[in-house]
């Protein structure tokens, strides 16, 4: 009974989201406030809806209702409770719910937080919105229903949810990473609002900056716990691997950073909005693209979530609807005029330009080395994979390039900056990286290391000429406490995110070059060594988890005598997937290593094969995207957002 | 002008949409699956390689297989087909089939753990961790088989887990023919 009333809700909600499109839209033709009015509650109506389908659904997977074919399928009575509340997510039909449901939020969200917004302006974004549910909840309802039954004969037990699932950051990863790509649906909706009504303007940049840079940030945590978990569960001791999957999270990132970026310069100055639109259109085509990418079974993936061809040609008719429409409109709105400002090549628009166009050749390379083993297969070229070693010849050094010009960007000024003072104000970081850079491979290697030379480089003058434009910021104020007071929380969150970046750069440049790894053989009381580390092995003994059993090894580690934590890797052998041997790592986490310890096998007479890696910095890398994350909060959170009518009023009397 | 410029992201959009249609419908009829297409490598050597035996660590190189008709198997403790494959590799090779594996983007220890549980089919197994020997034969998944005749050529690439049927329909026609073509072919 449970599952069908959730069945039902879903319908409901699919008759809301309709309704959703269709009166606003007709509100906006008619000139009709009342049809426009709508917009709001029926937004409500379709998360309440939404809401109930998946509350219901998670009810099920609780009450182990193994009657439900996905809950058979991704679930045990054994689970802990928190791994069948998450194992909802853990396959096709789960999280496409989970992606409408957070896309009513969404909604809901704008609903609420648009008070300052023309009512036509509204209607637009919910219509948007709602046509987007429209599309998914219609898949889900035809192809994929999460509510099916697998009747007569349900199994008394389920199949277990996928062990490399069942970790904490595999709870919360799924939701930001949905958040993140859902939330670019706002900044897409405002978007066509935009060219919908004509109305492309400053006040439409100021409006979706905040929602844009919350998609980002939740984009950005989500990536982080990934590549964090990666880290955790896989066990190869690697945070990244060029993987589809990934590659599919991190395209919108990279264009959704670039919108950030660009809708700055469009608010400030009017400038680029065509280009603009063009990337809010982008971000959010890619994120459908990835759903559809990771779904349809035309990629193969190290991740093997289910794929079903069949299901294909719907997400591609969908993508075709949505992103066709979308550019059409573009190709007939959008202002062909550019903006009236004018800039000299050394300002920071030009600056800001240079940042857009790296990011999206990332992102398009990214691209390219997804699809080009899939159009040269489908050509009858031959099969490539293409790997790692292509990735990393691309993206570094673009992004060598784009750090370089992110030091510059931030010191210039709009319009026009004199070379000359730009010069000496960043001269002092630019000695300064560049010395550190050269000296810090040696003084912590031993040796020169050109890349570790280059990262620290880079990193280094990212956050001194951030420092020194601080600086400059505070120069002319009586006290250097007032002058940090009349800073806005905008631009702190972006002296943050950036010097996240700079973070997470050097830890990637570190921890690739400097991490050290042995795979030992060792007998019970044997004392080995890693990098100054010292490894003594107690022993190991069996350990019964909720639904599994393990053999837990024992490992005291220490450092010139001193203890410095005992460590616990394990073993698993869950009692659902019998065939499936587990290994979980034992982590000692701190700012400047990490010291991983994985067991291996038995080797007879209470010996272990023990695999020890010793990674410094590895943290900066997560460290980083939090940090950018949490800039991204400081900069949404800036009250000239909020106060955005009255201002932006004024801004579209000056332009005017 | 300028209007005419806005419709270039349309345009190579419907270019990439036509495509994925087209490979779509393909997929949809059954005349193209992605997922299994006739290797670049195919009637071409099989690539130098040298990398450690999973066990031993000693390295191991193509010499290995020269002068005689044998498998290569790609395979991973990570790959669900790998499990349901893997008996009828230990019974191939309790026939004197001689099976080269590629253990692929793993996990060592859980990789010598497998072996000691399941039983070793293997001649030997080389330890790709990094996946370099399977970007070299174009490796997409696991598991992947190929066959390699006695001069070290490729002659079959079968995608997809080796099964009773597969053998008889697909790898043994293929066998005899190469044995028929006597030694030194």
């Amino acid at each position: 009974m449970i599952p069908e009333l959730g069945h039902f809700a879903l319908i409901l909600a699919l008759f809301l989201a309709l309704s959703l499109t269709l009166l606003p839209a007709l509100g906006v033709f008619r000139r009709s406030t009342l049809l426009m009015h709508s917009a709001r509650p029926l937004a409500a109506g379709m998360m309440v809806m939404l809401s109930s389908a998946f509350a219901l659904l998670a009810y099920a997977f609780l009450h182990n209702d193994f009657s439900v074919a996905i809950v058979a399928a991704q679930s045990n009575s054994e689970l802990p409770w928190f791994y069948q509340f998450s194992a909802v997510w853990g396959g096709h039909e789960g999280s496409l719910l989970l992606w409408v449901w957070i896309l009513s939020l969404w909604a809901l969200a704008v609903a609420l937080f648009s008070r300052q917004l023309p009512l036509d302006m509204v209607a637009r974004v919910l219509a948007v919105m709602g046509a987007i549910a429209v599309g998914f909840l219609l898949f889900m309802l035809l192809t994929s229903n999460p509510f099916g039954r697998a009747l007569p004969n349900p199994p008394l037990e389920g199949a277990d949810l996928n062990p490399l699932l069942q970790d904490p950051g595999m709870v919360i990863h799924p939701p930001m990473l949905y958040m993140g790509y859902v939330g670019f649906s706002v900044a897409f909706a405002f978007a066509i609002a935009a060219l919908w009504s004509g109305r492309l303007d400053v006040t439409w940049a100021r409006w979706s900056r905040p929602w844009s840079i919350v998609a980002w940030l939740f984009l950005t945590i989500g990536i982080t716990l990934g590549s964090w978990w990666a880290y955790s569960v896989l066990g190869w001791g690697g945070w990244w691997f060029w993987d589809p999957v990934e590659n599919a999270s991190f395209m919108p990132w990279l264009v959704g950073t670039a919108l950030i970026h660009s809708l700055a310069v469009t608010d400030k100055r009017g400038v680029f909005k065509s280009w603009t639109v063009l990337l809010a259109i982008f971000a959010f085509s890619l994120s459908l693209l990835g759903t559809f990418l990771v779904r349809s079974g035309v990629l193969t993936s190290v991740h093997a979530f289910a794929a079903d061809p069949t299901r294909g040609i719907f997400i591609l008719a969908f993508l075709g609807i949505v992103i066709g429409s979308s550019l059409t409109l573009y190709a007939l709105r959008a202002p062909t005029v550019l903006g009236s400002a004018d800039y000299s090549w050394l300002s920071r628009e030009v600056f800001l330009l240079l940042n857009n166009v790296l990011l999206l050749v990332a992102a398009l390379s990214v691209l390219c080395g997804t699809l080009f083993p899939l159009v040269v297969d489908a050509l009858g070229l031959g099969k490539y994979s293409v790997g790692p070693p292509y990735f990393n010849a691309v993206f570094v050094p673009l992004m060598a390039v784009l750090l370089a010009f992110l030091g510059v960007g931030p010191a210039s000024v709009w319009k026009r900056s004199r070379g000359g003072e730009l010069w000496r104000r960043l001269l002092p970081a630019l000695i300064a990286s560049v010395t550190v850079g050269l000296l810090l491979p040696v003084a912590y290697g031993g040796q020169f290391h050109a890349g570790v030379a280059l990262t620290v480089c880079l990193a280094t003058w990212v956050v001194l000429s951030s420092l020194v434009d601080l600086r400059g910021k505070l120069r002319n104020a009586s006290s250097w406490r007032s002058g940090l007071g009349r800073l806005t929380p905008a631009y702190y969150g972006m002296l943050l995110a950036h010097i996240g970046l700079a973070l997470s750069v050097a830890g990637v440049g570190l921890t690739s070059v400097y991490t050290e790894e042995r795979d030992l053989r060792v007998a019970p009381g044997q004392q080995v060594e890693l990098a100054g580390y010292g490894f003594l092995f107690a022993g190991t003994e069996p350990l019964r988890g909720p639904n599994y059993v393990a053999e837990r090894g024992v490992v005291q580690v220490t450092r010139n005598g001193r203890p410095v934590a005992e460590l616990h890797p394990e073993k698993r052998r869950y009692n659902a997937r019998r065939d499936q041997v587990m290994t979980e790592a034992a982590i000692d986490a701190g700012f400047g290593r990490d010291i991983y310890v994985a067991l291996g096998e038995p080797l007879g007479e209470g010996a272990w094969a023990l695999r020890l890696h010793y990674k410094p910095f590895v943290r900066w890398i997560w460290l980083g995207g939090l940090l950018m994350a949490a800039g991204g909060a400081l900069a949404a959170a800036d009250k000239r957002y909020r106060l955005g009518r009255r201002r932006a009023q004024a801004a579209v009397a000056v332009v005017a | 002008m300028q209007r005419l410029k806005l419709f270039i992201p349309l345009l190579i959009f419907v270019i990439l949409a036509a495509f994925f249609f087209v490979v779509q419908k393909r997929i949809g009829s059954g005349d193209y699956d992605p997922q299994n297409m006739p290797s670049a490598l195919l009637d071409k050597p099989m690539p130098a390689f040298e990398l450690p035996d999973l066990l031993t660590g000693d390295p191991v190189t193509g010499a290995l297989l020269h002068g005689k008709v044998a498998l290569v198997n790609v395979w991973a403790t990570w790959c669900p087909s790998c499990h349901y494959e893997h008996p009828y590799l230990v019974s191939l090779a309790q026939q004197g089939v001689s099976i080269l594996g590629v253990d692929y983007k793993d996990e060592p220890e859980k990789a010598r753990q497998w072996l000691r549980e399941k039983g070793n089919p293997y001649a030997a197994v080389v330890d790709d961790r990094a996946g370099n020997l399977g970007l070299d034969l174009g490796v997409t998944g696991a598991p992947e088989t190929y066959l390699i005749d006695s001069r070290g050529v490729v002659r079959l690439r079968y995608q997809g887990p080796l099964d009773e049927r597969v053998w008889t329909e697909t790898v043994q026609p293929l066998l005899d023919r190469i044995r028929s073509e006597g030694p030194g072919a």
